[in-house]
């Protein structure tokens, strides 16, 4: 073994230690991906960790980025040492105020996990076009390509910042940095301390502001002086890049790991050199290696210092010998010169090349973690030997619009012999990740391998596909690109055989490891035929396991991780077999030894059980009678089925750019071609047992179970095994009733077993609803299905929507999303989709709402039979309400126009026809029908009609339908990042309705505290339990007066919560429902959630009420309370919770302040709200009859 | 007068000691009140074997349920370094009762297999626990489990924990035996100090309604003391091992006849649940004032004096008595119709 030491982690945690040693003060707010900085450094203040100087950093959660630039800007003009951490629209919304902080030379740095911006689409992966967009503020920039570079770049930030008092941001890529774990050489304290000299920390103290030296800063200047005073900063910046080397030299001296600001890499003569910044330059550093190898004059100047640019540097680092440079940009900048990079480079060569002025061209790559690797960036060189190289191109992607893209060879690589690639197909359920984290880790700890590791997971909540790529060889891996020549691969689920190119990846004599339930006689029977081919005709070393089994006898459930990796080790050859296993233990003991013997020892029990159980397949002949089944069911529409589906099988990289759409728009109605089979068990129908009461359709996340009322002669063509039975509901005597399954759509979650009230007489084991294993059943009841699917919907018109049994035979236009099996979310958005769905437009915040509503491939947003649905967009985080109520102000010109128009040309159109559609008020189904016929008429009148007027109502005529807007969100936004938006718009007296599916917590980016998140709750950024109070949104928008308000829970009360909707959408004004959405992030059994919510209303912990400001006209208090007083402490829900529970076992004496401060507020709530529900209004109409 | 009495080598100042019940001792307020109300000891709730097992599986459960699938959510809640599981928030409540109290603190163990109880045993040693109570509380159903084996584990399990501390055990026991004497000769072999007698196994009811089982708990009856009351008598100056008299105590008078039949304490638990807690010293109270009418000037005197071996009938805890008492029943409702 060497005697250095090294630690194996990912980029974001490399970082943080820096950050968190070296700072007083961080603000953080969540954003993908760069919370997870934020999350280790509120848990190590939470566990009493000090800083370098033996303080305890004080971590503060703001409501969005913009305040925690505000409060960073504070810290530092009170002199304190203070760090953020952010990304993409994070840090657009830090903008404003990075100005400020470098305008006033303010020393800090902010440390930014690099992503894309939303554009035509939201992505939460890497690229430049963040940072790009903050270039101008007066931050310097420094940019680091690896997890090792990030941390030891994040310390020469700190320093250098403290130094030069420019302030800095630190960049790495998203994902492809902050993400990727490896083996690096950490940082000791005193190497921290030695690059920062307390007179610079001293300093900085010294300027900040306090009364007793007062100085006024944040001035306002005139054009007098204000041009003079922002030029006086310029010694600092001319200086800044000499001092930045310093400390990389500094850096060099105490680590033996030396840097350049410019660093050139390769042929001291080369003639070809790119240019770049971040993580694509290890992967051009490994090609440049390979290529020098060969005779090629070829190198890559690195860029780490972007701001301030120096220009002689920047030209003293390049050979002189060069003749053609390609500058590549990972970020987009439509209509420019050129990407940034490549106007910075330009301008530093016309400045200060003394030689032949070279070619320079510019290049476009990796946007949004877009896939840079070898072949690529030979492409890149072999473009600059072109007698005209091609200009302002791409790389990475096939341009067959505009033709800017650069071909490349996809068969080059440049991977060496030395070098394990192991690729794993698993779900995220099983626990393939996490183990394999666990490999990366014993490897880069127990052996003198490097390691790399990097996961790919896909855009679904429940059945997610994760695909890890992990690396181990004797020498540093800059290979920062996925694997392509793997020598194993593992699938840990059967099912993904059924879609999946799994062995495309596969080195020619690689090894596939294969969990299966099939006999060991049946396995290679049972391949698909382009399984069997593939493993033929690459000469596949095949092995399987039952691992399923292993893990259940081993008490591990589903989670087939330990078994796994169990097998990974044994055959991988990567350690020998029985130290392999050895280190597999110890490591068990390290990782759950925490947790309890008892999760050790089921886990060592696996170890135990695997090897006996993994078997050799024989390779036999290819002639499976089994097929690949196609990404999409049969009869998808063209786009769905072949650019949605190549998405859906992991073949997005290879769509044209021809094939997406130029403005980001895309159909809806598309969840329903994907069948994802999920589930291993869904709910069966016992029609004899159902009461028929709706309540499965009502809280099935999925829109999975759904019922139909129909006549009797319907069923002449029904399949065998379709169900049906006398309607129970006497207002469809003599018609059959059937509840039926999408037995390929289910995530089989188990929310209607539980909430099924009909038990079975004789067996009350059993209900009305049981589960069931699915593959048996997925042939005959997707047949039940489709026939289903062709029944007739019931007449919206004639349907008592009070009803919960009547109102759920409306169809469903939320269906099949890819959120959490269980979401607590998404029956309330399948809900407000069949009550209004048909007029529906909405305004989506970002979060899982978003992610689940549209994260491509496919959407749940759904269309009628006549076409009619939701339509949807996402804006912002933080501007959803104002989105809505754009859409609302809009929507209400177009109808006020029309009006206008009709008015105009009542004569020509009739004046029955336009009284009809003026004086309608549509506040029901048949209202709203009939103005559907009346637009209808009115446009067979306008199509034969002339002049401008008839062709604008043409055009505005289907508003005079009623629209419905629907502001959707969770509490992250609502709560904290959006609420100064949503309340002016609920001030505004728009009627628009606003959902707030509140979990309590930011779900989406992985449960970090927001102002919902309830007192006592454990959650990042509030490790050691949420300290204050829940926020109550609901009773500050009643303060105005003029907002319907409700606090629902449909798991609590489906009815009440029916009626809340009916009565928002009613109102015609603001309305505000909040939804008490229960989630994974609750840590807790989510077949059960819905009773649980019971529960939770029963402790008073939730209130459901209602405040409808339409009553107080009535003389009423418009504030009904619609729960009972408490009856339960609260301290029973929180045992059900882990959120909560988990605090008695972290910090047992804080938790029992904390449940008794919980109680509390409850009592002090419930009080409140009884007393303001028991007020007596004055009677306008009794004063009336007074006077 | 004197009420002190010893009991697993433990100078007690009265024989009224709480029984193991999470709502009596599992907050510390309560454990002072406790004290105060007289309490001559406490036997701390019990810790559950298959508790400590089942929160360690919820908490690694919830802890990587969801995690490593979706790119913004790799995990869904802060993992400390350390977590304070097990049998550790139980550990600790004993230093604090033991710091915030003056009279002996007797640790509980709930549990059905050998499993990991010695060593919990020890570490409430450890933690300052003054004496142990091992409620062995085993239903079992296995049909081809033969009583013997059922009684060998009881056997191995006191033993298993006797020999891994060096504090005093007691065994709290179900009635459940083919031959309670034998069986408390058996568990006297081991050296255990106390027997307990007896558990309540708590049966659970059928809610017709919901169609479901519920395990809804009846309190105590005085019917209940009986069968301890018999055992006691019938058991005391037969073994070595101290006894304990549990179910049914509601009165001065009903701890007296257990002291009486042999007993070296008697716990109380349904009576303060019904009550609160200050009605402990109410029994106290009751006790004296009987002691005092009838000339008592201590506890000693009256322990065991109403035992088999010392009772003026020797067979009025045996078979015969039940035939006089069938024979002498006549119920008020055919009374009233004669």
């Amino acid at each position: 073994m060497t005697t250095k030491t090294y630690i194996t982690l990912d980029g974001n945690e490399a970082v943080a230690r820096v950050a968190y040693k070296l700072n007083e003060v961080i603000a953080i707010y969540p954003i993908t991906p760069a919370s997870p900085m934020g999350e280790w450094a509120d848990a190590w203040m939470s566990e009493g960790q000090t800083n370098l100087w033996g303080t305890i950093p004080s971590v503060v959660e703001m409501q969005a980025e913009g305040g925690a630039a505000g409060t960073v800007h504070g810290a530092l003009q009170t002199g304190s040492l203070t760090t953020t951490f952010t990304a993409s629209q994070g840090l657009l919304l830090m903008v404003p105020n990075l100005y400020k902080i470098a305008g006033e030379l303010s020393p800090c740095v902010i440390h930014v996990a690099a992503r894309s911006l939303a554009a035509q689409g939201l992505s939460i992966f890497g690229d430049h076009s963040d940072v790009m967009a903050a270039r101008a503020t007066g931050f310097g920039f420094l940019c680091s390509a690896s997890v090792q570079e990030a941390q030891d770049l994040a310390l020469i930030a700190h320093a250098v910042s403290l130094e030069t008092r420019i302030p800095f941001l630190h960049f790495f890529d998203g994902f492809r940095t902050s993400h990727e774990i490896q083996k690096i050489e950490p940082l000791s304290d005193e190497q921290l301390g030695a690059m920062v000299s307390m007179d610079w920390v001293f300093a900085h103290r010294d300027r900040a502001m306090t009364p007793d030296r007062p100085v006024l800063r944040g001035t306002a200047q005139n054009a007098d002086v204000y041009f003079q005073a922002r030029e006086s900063v310029n010694p600092f910046y001319a200086a800044c890049p000499d001092q930045v080397q310093a400390a990389m030299d500094k850096l060099a001296s105490l680590t033996g790991r030396a840097y350049q600001i410019f660093e050139y890499h390769g042929a001291p003569d080369a003639t070809r050199v790119i240019v770049l910044m971040g993580s694509g330059c290890e992967a051009v550093h490994e090609t440049v290696d390979y290529l020098t190898g060969q005779g090629e004059k070829v190198g890559v100047l690195k860029v780490r210092l972007y701001r301030p640019w120096d220009v002689a540097k920047f030209a003293a680092a390049l050979p002189e010998t060069v003749a053609a440079i390609a500058v590549l940009d990972r970020t987009k900048e439509p209509g420019c010169a050129g990407e940034p990079l490549y106007q910075d480079v330009l301008n530093a060569l016309v400045e200060a090349w003394e030689g032949t002025f070279p070619k320079v061209v510019s290049g476009r790559y990796g946007l949004s973690s877009k896939e840079f690797n070898p072949a690529m960036v030979k492409s890149v060189f072999d473009n600059l030997s072109a007698a005209k190289p091609k200009n302002h191109f791409t790389v990475g992607i096939n341009d067959d619009v505009t033709h800017t893209s650069l071909e490349y060879d996809p068969e080059f690589s440049t991977e060496p012999d030395n070098v394990v690639r192991a690729m794993f197909y698993g779900l995220g359920s099983d626990g393939t990740v996490g183990a394999n984290k666990n490999s990366i880790k014993i490897i880069g700890s127990e052996t003198e391998n490097y390691a790399q590791g990097y996961f790919v997971y896909d855009s679904k909540k429940s059945g997610a596909v994760t695909v890890s790529h992990l690396r181990f060889g004797p020498n540093l891996i800059r290979s920062t690109y996925l694997i392509n020549q793997a020598n194993f691969i593992a699938c840990h689920q059967p099912i993904f055989l059924e879609k999946l190119d799994l062995l495309k990846d596969a080195a020619p004599g690689a090894t596939f490891l294969l969990n299966t339930t099939s006999e060991p006689g049946d396995v290679w029977r049972e391949l698909p035929m382009e399984t069997q081919e593939q493993i033929v005709r690459k000469g596949l070393k095949f092995y399987a396991i039952n691992a399923y089994k292993v893990a259940r006898d081993s008490g591990m459930g589903g989670r087939i991780n330990t078994v796994m990796q169990t097998c990974f080790f044994a055959l991988s050859g990567v350690l020998p077999k029985e130290e392999a296993i050895a280190q597999i233990k110890h490591a068990i003991e390290k990782t759950y030894g925490k947790k309890g013997a008892q999760i050790v020892a089921m886990n060592l029990k696996a170890v135990d059980n695997t090897l006996d159980n993994l078997f050799e397949v024989p390779l036999g002949v290819a002639d499976s009678p089994v097929r690949r089944l196609p990404a999409m069911a049969p009869g998808a529409p063209e786009f769905v089925r072949d650019v949605e589906g190549a998405i859906l099988v992991k073949a997005g990289d290879d769509l044209p750019v021809s094939a997406l759409p130029c403005d980001g728009t895309y159909p809806t109605a598309t969840s329903k071609w994907e069948k994802r089979n999920v589930a291993q068990f869904i709910p069966t129908w016992d029609p004899d047992v159902c009461v028929q009461c709706g309540k499965c359709m009502m809280v099935c996340p999925h829109a999975t179970i759904r019922g139909k009322v129909y006549s009797p002669d319907q069923l002449g063509n029904a399949p065998a095994t379709f169900k049906a039975t006398e309607s129970r509901d006497k207002d469809f005597t003599g018609q059959k009733f059937t509840i039926q399954v999408a037995p390929e759509d289910c995530t089989g979650c188990g929310i209607c077993v539980d909430i099924c009230p009909a038990k079975n007489k004789s067996q009350p084991s059993l209900k009305a609803l049981n589960m069931a294993p699915q593959p048996p059943l997925r042939e005959p009841e997707r047949e039940n299905w489709d026939f289903f699917l062709n029944l007739p919907n019931p007449d919206r018109q004639g349907l008592k929507l009070n009803q919960i049994r009547q109102q759920q035979l409306q169809e469903p236009l939320f269906e099949f999303s890819g959120a959490c099996a269980g979401c607590g979310e998404t029956p309330y958005l399948k809900l407000v989709s069949q009550l209004f769905g048909d007029r529906m437009v909405i305004a989506n915040a970002t979060g899982c709402s978003s992610i689940y509503g549209g994260n491509l491939p496919t959407t749940p947003w759904a269309t009628d039979a006549h076409g009619r649905g939701p339509t949807w967009s996402n804006s912002l985080f933080e501007d959803n309400a104002e989105f809505g109520m754009g859409f609302r102000v809009s929507l209400d010109k177009h109808a006020k126009f029309a009006a206008e128009l009709v008015a105009q040309l009542a004569p020509e159109i009739g004046d029955d026809l336009a009284s009809g559609l003026l004086n309608t008020q549509q506040v029901d189904e048949a209202e709203i029908w009939e103005q559907r016929e009346r637009v209808a008429t009115l446009k067979q009148h306008l199509s034969q009609m002339s002049g401008p007027a008839a062709q604008q109502l043409l055009s505005l005529a289907d508003y005079l339908v009623k629209k419905s807007v629907w502001i959707i969100g969770g509490d992250g936004w609502a709560y904290d990042i959006g609420y100064g938006g949503l309340d002016h718009v609920l001030a505004s007296g728009r009627n628009v309705n606003v959902l707030v599916m509140d979990t309590e917590v930011y779900s989406n980016t992985g449960g970090q505290s927001s102002k919902a998140t309830p007192r006592g709750a454990v959650a990042k950024f509030a490790a050691g339990g949420k300290p204050a109070a829940k926020k109550d949104l609901g009773l500050i928008a009643m303060t105005y007066g003029n907002i319907y308000v409700a606090s629902v829970a449909m798991g609590a009360r489906d009815e009440h919560t029916l009626r809340a909707f009916l009565e928002a959408e009613a109102y015609d004004g603001p309305s505000l429902i909040i939804a008490y959405s229960h989630c994974i992030a609750h840590g807790i059994n989510m077949q059960t959630a819905m009773t649980h919510q019971k529960a939770i209303v029963e402790s008073g912990r939730w209130l459901l009420y209602r405040y409808n400001p339409d009553l107080v006209a009535q003389g009423q208090n418009p504030l009904q309370l619609d729960s009972r007083a408490p009856k339960k402490p609260v301290s029973e829900t929180f045992n059900a919770e882990n959120r909560f529970k988990m605090l008695t076992k972290t910090k047992p004496a804080e938790a029992k302040i904390l449940w008794s401060e919980a109680q509390e507020d409850v009592n002090t709530r419930w009080q409140m709200y009884q007393y303001l529900a028991a007020r007596q209004l004055a009677n306008p109409a009794a004063s009336e009859s007074v006077e | 007068m004197d009420l002190t009495t010893t009991y697993l080598g433990l100078n007690l100042k009265s024989p009224l000691v709480p029984s193991a019940a999470a709502p009596l001792s599992e907050s510390l307020d309560n454990i002072k009140r406790l004290e105060d109300a007289g309490a001559a000891a406490i036997v701390l709730h019990s810790i559950f074997e298959e508790q400590l097992h089942q929160e360690e599986h919820e908490l690694h459960h919830h802890l990587s349920y969801g995690t490593d699938s979706f790119a913004e959510a790799l995990s869904y809640f802060p993992e400390p370094d350390t977590f304070h599981l097990g049998a550790q928030t139980y550990l600790e409540h004993i230093q604090q009762a033991k710091a915030m109290t003056e009279i002996p603190i007797i640790a509980s163990l709930n549990g059905s297999t050998v499993g990991g109880w010695t060593e919990f045993a020890q570490q409430m040693q450890e933690a300052g626990a003054d004496a142990i109570e091992l409620n062995i509380y085993n239903i079992p159903t296995d049909p081809e489990q033969s009583g013997a084996d059922v009684e060998a584990e009881y056997v191995a399990i006191a033993q298993a924990v006797k020999s891994a501390v060096t504090i005093p055990v007691a065994v709290k026991l179900s009635p459940f035996f083919t031959n309670m004497a034998y069986m408390a000769k058996q568990l006297d072999h081991t050296g255990v100090d106390g027997l307990v007698l007896f558990n309540r196994f708590y049966q659970p009811d059928i809610d017709i309604d919901e169609l479901v089982v519920r395990p809804n708990i009846l309190l105590s009856t005085p019917q209940a003391m009986r069968l301890p009351m018999r055992w006691i008598a019938l058991l005391f100056g037969r073994i070595n091992a101290d006894l304990a008299a549990t179910s049914g105590i509601a009165h001065g008078r009903d701890a007296i006849k257990l002291l009486m039949a042999g007993a070296k304490i008697t716990q109380v638990c349904s009576v303060l649940l019904r009550h609160g807690i200050p009605y402990l010293s109410t029994i106290e109270t009751e006790m004296r004032h009987w002691m005092e009418e009838h000339e008592y000037e201590s506890v000693r005197q009256m322990q065991g004096s109403m035992s088999q071996i010392n009772c003026p009938d020797e067979s009025a805890f045996e078979r015969v008595q039940y035939m006089k008492g069938i024979q002498s029943y006549h119920p008020d409702a055919l009374a009233m119709t004669q």
